[in-house]
């Protein structure tokens, strides 16, 4: 009996963070139609945002939830200004370009740091069920991530700036002709996008092995979930990361980890070759 | 230019590169040589995706799948027959296969854009992940073991056709590289002069216009991907011939980033640009790995922002178009048809 308990709740976890990494990339693809490449380096400044400002004595639970997304929701904002801005409704150019990004940012980050794995204990404590044992840290991941979804819900339904957002996305040049400054509500957004990844770089530091190059491995998983989530960004990139994140575990669960990724990524495949449009554009139309 | 002009400069372009070719082993010592023989097998490479990128308009984040498979088809046939001949033939055939597959699959699914990119990009950590756990003795295929994150050591280089006591040595090694890059970039300029050429342009302009025109955009395409696929893998074997090595980083995201690199710096839509990005390219990341000083991504990602935002062209456009201006032009320019330099998309023609 423990042991479902157990699949339950790291199935619970793979949900969880893979929303938290999905949402940021998720906020700019569904907003602007750019394809963040360098999203999987934003989660990586957000580790090492938390990471340092930690071994430096600041209280972990600050560096986590406030210095990681505010820094990366600034760097996101010097990129935006920087680089993105030139490059609006030029997917492939943006990509390419975002690539470059990513790859100088870990150009960066490896000549201050070195390429050496970085880390910070987990906080909260262990509980056991059975004989097996489990983390409160992943409750408080679900808990953030269910967090961060009404945050997200309550800004983009009932505040003006959601409203604005939302207008722009639909339709710029009408939003446009109604005084509404399309560029600040790309940038802004861009750079809210970016806070959200840089927090979710911050949740995971604790629970992932800290390098320059560990953006890599969330990149793919991230890009692969928001385009198979669709347009609209919170019930798409929800019922993506429930899909990927569950086939996840339970495949890593009955094989090794290694083959639940291969049965994530095909699965993806499958879903997108069904489902051109993603979950969204065939179950939730005109959602946000 | 005029059309006559420009065959007689391309015929007498291609004699100077059979010449150069041939003479290059007497000029150069034999570390210079082997890092032009891995240059010439990575520009096999990026013609692959030049061809289907530049003039197919398929942005594949994934060629690396076909180069990887085309290595590993090659590796394990070679262990396993001990003659390159059958195992050069398998590793063009097995990644043209997978490429007809994957292509039925995205192209008659009509899935494009960012669709495509992603599950190019899946599919090649698919392999990579795969590959990478298959270490151990009960993953064997023949006599080959395929060695997971290790790879697999002393796999035998080429030998002359049908005779493996004969193995190429570095020089001969070089030719036959250097002559493929040569051969695949000689027949994909001829296919693009022929009609077949003109019809893969054409879908990559305007797929509803092609397809009232009577052809079929998905075949088109699925054939376009197909021929990548298969000019990839054959980059794959040369590369494995190169190092005698292979193992699963051939199918990582990092090399894939590096051909997209070459291409947006040497030029999209032209066949030349690669080659040449991609020898620029790779002579800077092997002198930047021979010091300290800078780390190649940093390089790396730099130059393409930089292509990207200031010089979206190439390298290779942006010159040729200068040179053309330079020129006086005899004709005058009422004839109707463009100067092909002044086509914003350089089409069939170079």
């Amino acid at each position: 009996m423990a042991i479902y308990v157990i699949l339950a709740l790291d199935v619970l976890n793979g949900i969880s963070s893979l929303f938290l990494l999905c949402l940021g990339l998720a906020i700019i693809f569904g907003m602007m139609k750019i394809i963040n490449l360098a999203h999987g380096e934003f989660i990586m400044l957000g580790a090492y945002a938390t990471v340092i400002s930690a071994n430096a004595g600041v209280n972990i639970w600050v560096a986590m939830l406030v210095i990681a997304p505010v820094f990366v929701g600034l760097v996101g904002l010097v990129i935006e200004r920087c680089l993105i801005r030139f490059l609006y409704g030029r997917l492939v150019d943006s990509m390419l370009a975002t690539w470059g990004l990513s790859l100088l940012i870990i150009g960066i980050i490896t000549t201050i740091y070195g390429n050496t794995q970085q880390g910070v204990p987990t906080p909260l404590g262990g509980f056991s069920i059975g004989s097996y044992q489990s983390s409160y840290y992943t409750l408080f991941l679900a808990v953030m991530a269910a967090l961060m979804m009404a945050i997200i819900y309550g800004v983009m339904r009932y505040t003006r700036f959601g409203l604005v957002a939302r207008a722009t996305m639909q339709n710029p040049a009408m939003a446009a002709t109604l005084g509404v400054n399309p560029a600040r509500v790309y940038m802004s957004t861009f750079a809210l996008g970016a806070a959200v990844t840089g927090l979710a770089g911050g949740l995971l530091a604790p629970v992932s092995g800290i390098t320059p190059v560990m953006g890599g491995a969330y990149v793919a998983k991230a890009f692969m979930t928001v385009v198979g989530g669709g347009a609209a960004i919170l019930s798409g990139t929800l019922s993506a990361a429930s899909l990927f994140g569950s086939v996840n575990q339970i495949g890593a669960y009955f094989t090794t980890p290694v083959y639940g990724e291969v049965i994530v990524f095909t699965t993806a495949i499958v879903l997108i070759r069904l489902l051109p449009q993603g979950i969204s554009g065939r179950f939730f139309k005109g959602n946000l | 230019m005029d059309k006559r002009l420009r065959l007689a400069l391309q015929a007498a372009g291609t004699v100077v590169a059979i010449g150069a070719i041939a003479i290059v082993p007497s000029v150069i010592e034999l570390f210079g040589l082997m890092q032009l023989t891995l240059f010439a097998a990575m520009s096999v490479l990026a013609l692959s995706l030049a061809f289907i990128w530049g003039y197919g308009g398929i942005l594949s984040f994934g060629q690396t799948a076909f180069f990887g498979l085309g290595g590993y088809a090659y590796a394990i046939a070679a262990v396993n027959f001990q003659d390159s001949t059958p195992a050069i033939l398998l590793a063009i055939a097995v990644p043209a296969l997978f490429a007809a597959i994957l292509g039925y699959f995205i192209f008659f699914g009509r899935i494009s854009d960012v669709y495509l990119g992603v599950i190019t990009l899946t599919v090649t950590l698919i392999l990579f992940n795969s590959v990478n756990s298959t270490s151990g003795d009960a993953y064997k295929i023949g006599k080959a073991l395929l060695g997971g994150f290790n790879g697999m050591p002393a796999v035998p280089t080429f030998n002359v056709p049908f005779d493996p006591s004969t193995v190429l040595s570095p020089e001969q090694s070089w030719w036959t590289t250097a002559y493929v890059l040569l051969g695949v970039f000689l027949l994909l300029r001829l296919l693009l002069a022929l009609p077949a050429g003109r019809i893969i342009v054409a879908v990559r302009e305007n797929e509803v216009r092609a397809s009232l025109l009577g052809y079929d955009p998905r075949l088109v395409k699925c054939l376009t991907f197909i021929l990548g696929g298969a000019i990839a893998g054959l980059a794959g074997a040369l590369y494995v011939n190169w190092g005698a090595f292979v193992s699963p980083t051939i199918f990582s995201l990092s090399l894939s980033a590096e051909i997209i690199i070459w291409i947006t710096v040497g030029g999209l839509g032209t066949l030349l640009g690669p080659i040449i990005g991609c020898v620029v390219i790779e002579y800077i990341v092997a002198y930047i790995g021979s010091q300290q000083l800078l780390n190649s991504n940093l390089v790396l990602g730099g130059v393409l922002v930089v292509f990207v935002l200031l010089l979206p062209k190439g390298i290779f456009p942006t010159v040729r178009d200068l040179v053309m201006r330079l020129i006086p032009d005899k004709k005058p320019k009422t004839n109707g048809r463009p100067v092909p330099s002044a086509a914003p998309h350089p089409a069939g023609a170079e």
